[in-house]
């Protein structure tokens, strides 16, 4: 590969890391601050890449829309549609024990996956669909891909000074107090079911964000994106990796996890062809090998929450 | 005697009344018909051996169970089956059995968590209004640092919660409940597992407290503390109110001799 190609790589891996940075945020409010255990990122993703393709691309005969609507506007409803099913879920959930959020989130995301899978008169099933207009294409005279790394930015740091604002405020406050305790945050009179669900919305409508701008970057999206693996799993490493309860964590696991699969998919691509669904697996090994290490080596993740590094150094010393 | 003793102690100034409550775990009655008053500015015990009620009856008043029958009364409005946060807006505030602090919040958070309808506490405000969240943020800080002060903890008021000792997360609990403005305090064993030194101190912050007009309900296990700082006393048996009176009238009550007091 020569430099230009090198660079090329480089720019298109941070649009990903991005992308995984947002999906990261959205986690760390609702688990790295109130404990809310969603294992169904992959669908909140998958409503805001859906809305943002179904929306912006040109009518098409074999399925719903589309409707040549704008960038922005597009994930502006992409973002709101997917806080409101996070909305709906969290009416019958949020009252009960944590695991019930996390059985329905992991279910709404696959019947997400397999109606869009299914149903091919709404985006056209496995095909997927294709031709999702890039944002200000026409406006762009550089390396495209150049622009929208640096749109990607806009939004990582735009989402990253939002919730960090928000976290450090009261607000923040009373999540990490019902992250800590429900009961004893109730008592203090927080209307715990209120702030549960703020948290839930709001993390998920920046999937639904991360969804839309995945869409509009790759131009094409099918159910197998939205797969629970690549789309689910693997941002819970990278929260968990680079430090639940911490933004910058979050970030930083998007970058170091990414960083990681993408080593591991080089090193799958020049092994014998006989040995490739073997060398898949490898991938997911070398990722579980890795979080083992961090959380044997460093429990509270690269960039973890201060209080929970100070109580292991005080077990340690005791 | 107990129901006429409920009568002669019924009060026109009764800050929380329980009328007939019932609470049942499957087969198991935890609460059985249970009515008692607490009146305004008074330190009332609630006492009785251990699987009486006691605790039930707590999280009944303070909405953590919702009763299966009978009504509870703050300031005369009913309150049962109202969500906990909502009868801490009423003005009542409880302790637990076992201290819960937030273990991974510094004490100062620990209190300025308390307040209620704090600006900040909207999302909107603290994106569009930060200079609002940020001058009650101010009050909020230098009234949770006089709290700590005014329990001796403001040296700490930088240290993880969780790693206070036993005594010093009962003294962080009613600095909690000094920073709600509280009407009515619940405090469940406060004592429970504190030295005697701090227990004095303990003693010395109730009453203190009750001076500036709180009434506190006490399930207490220590005699001392409830003898010393308690009227009336209420005492529980098996889910029911056995009897009530002064601290005189229960130490020579042959019934709670024999159930909970011993020789």
């Amino acid at each position: 590969m020569d430099l230009s190609g090198l660079f090329s790589y480089f720019v298109f891996f941070l649009v990903i890391v991005s992308v995984y940075g947002l999906l990261s945020l959205g986690l760390n409010i609702q688990w790295g601050y109130t404990k809310l255990f969603n294992i169904g990122i992959a669908g909140f993703f998958a409503v805001g890449a859906y809305t943002s393709a179904i929306l912006t691309t040109p009518p098409a005969m074999d399925r719903v829309g589309g409707f040549n609507m704008p960038f922005l506007p597009a994930l502006v409803i992409a973002v709101l549609l997917s806080g409101f099913i996070a909305f709906l879920i969290g009416i019958p959930t949020l009252k009960l024990k944590e695991d019930y959020l996390a059985i329905a989130t992991i279910g709404i995301a696959e019947t997400i996956r397999l109606f869009f899978n299914n149903e091919a008169w709404l985006a056209n099933g496995v095909r997927g669909v294709s031709g999702i207009p890039r944002p200000f294409q026409h406006y762009i005279t550089f390396n495209y891909n150049l622009f929208y790394l640096l749109l990607m930015v806009v939004f990582v740091i735009g989402v990253y000074l939002a919730i960090e604002k928000a976290l450090k405020s009261p607000w923040g406050r009373v999540l990490k107090a019902i992250g800590e305790d429900e009961t004893v945050t109730q008592a203090m009179g927080k209307n715990i079911i209120r702030y549960k669900m703020e948290s839930l919305v709001l993390g998920s409508m920046i999937m639904g964000m991360a969804g839309s701008l995945y869409a509009h970057f790759i131009q094409f999206i099918s159910p197998e994106v939205f797969v629970p693996m690549s789309a689910t799993f693997l941002v819970w490493v990278m929260l968990i990796a680079g430090g639940s309860g911490s933004n910058k964590g979050a970030l930083l696991g998007a970058l170091v996890i990414w960083g990681l699969w993408s080593l591991t998919d080089l090193i799958t691509n020049v092994v014998p062809v006989d040995y490739a669904v073997k060398a898949g697996a490898f991938r997911v090994i070398a990722i579980a090998i890795f979080l083992e290490v961090i959380l044997l080596v460093r429990p509270q993740g690269i960039l973890g929450e201060k209080s929970v590094m100070k109580a292991a150094k005080k077990q340690e010393q005791e | 005697m107990a129901l006429e003793m409920n009568v002669e102690m019924k009060n026109s100034d009764d800050l929380l009344k329980v009328e007939g409550i019932c609470k049942s775990f499957g087969k198991m009655l935890a609460v059985n018909q249970c009515s008692l008053e607490v009146s305004k500015g008074t330190i009332t015990a609630l006492i009785g051996p251990n699987g009486a009620g006691k605790t039930t009856l707590f999280n009944l008043i303070s909405g953590f169970h919702k009763p299966d029958t009978g009504k509870v009364f703050l300031k005369g409005d009913r309150i049962d089956g109202l969500r906990p946060d909502k009868i801490f807006h009423k003005g009542l505030i409880r302790t637990f059995q076992i201290s819960r602090e937030l273990e991974k919040m510094t004490l100062l958070e620990n209190l300025m968590l308390v307040p209620g309808q704090q600006e900040g506490e909207i999302i909107w405000n603290a994106w569009f209004r930060p200079w609002r969240v940020r001058a009650q943020e101010k009050q909020v800080k230098e009234r949770a640092l006089e709290t700590l002060r005014f329990v001796e903890l403001f040296h700490l008021k930088d240290e993880y919660a969780g790693n206070l000792s036993t005594g010093q997360k009962r003294l962080l609990e009613i600095a909690r409940t000094m920073m709600a403005d509280p009407e009515i305090v619940l405090l469940d064993e406060p004592g429970a597992g504190v030295n005697p030194t701090l227990m004095n101190k303990l003693i010395g912050y109730i009453h203190q407290l009750n001076g500036r007009g709180i009434t506190f309900l006490i399930v207490e296990h220590n005699m001392e503390l409830v003898m010393t700082i308690c009227d009336p006393i209420i005492v529980m048996n098996a889910g029911s109110i056995l009897t009530q009176g002064t601290p005189p009238q229960i130490r020579n009550d042959e019934r709670v001799i024999n159930a909970y007091l011993g020789d």
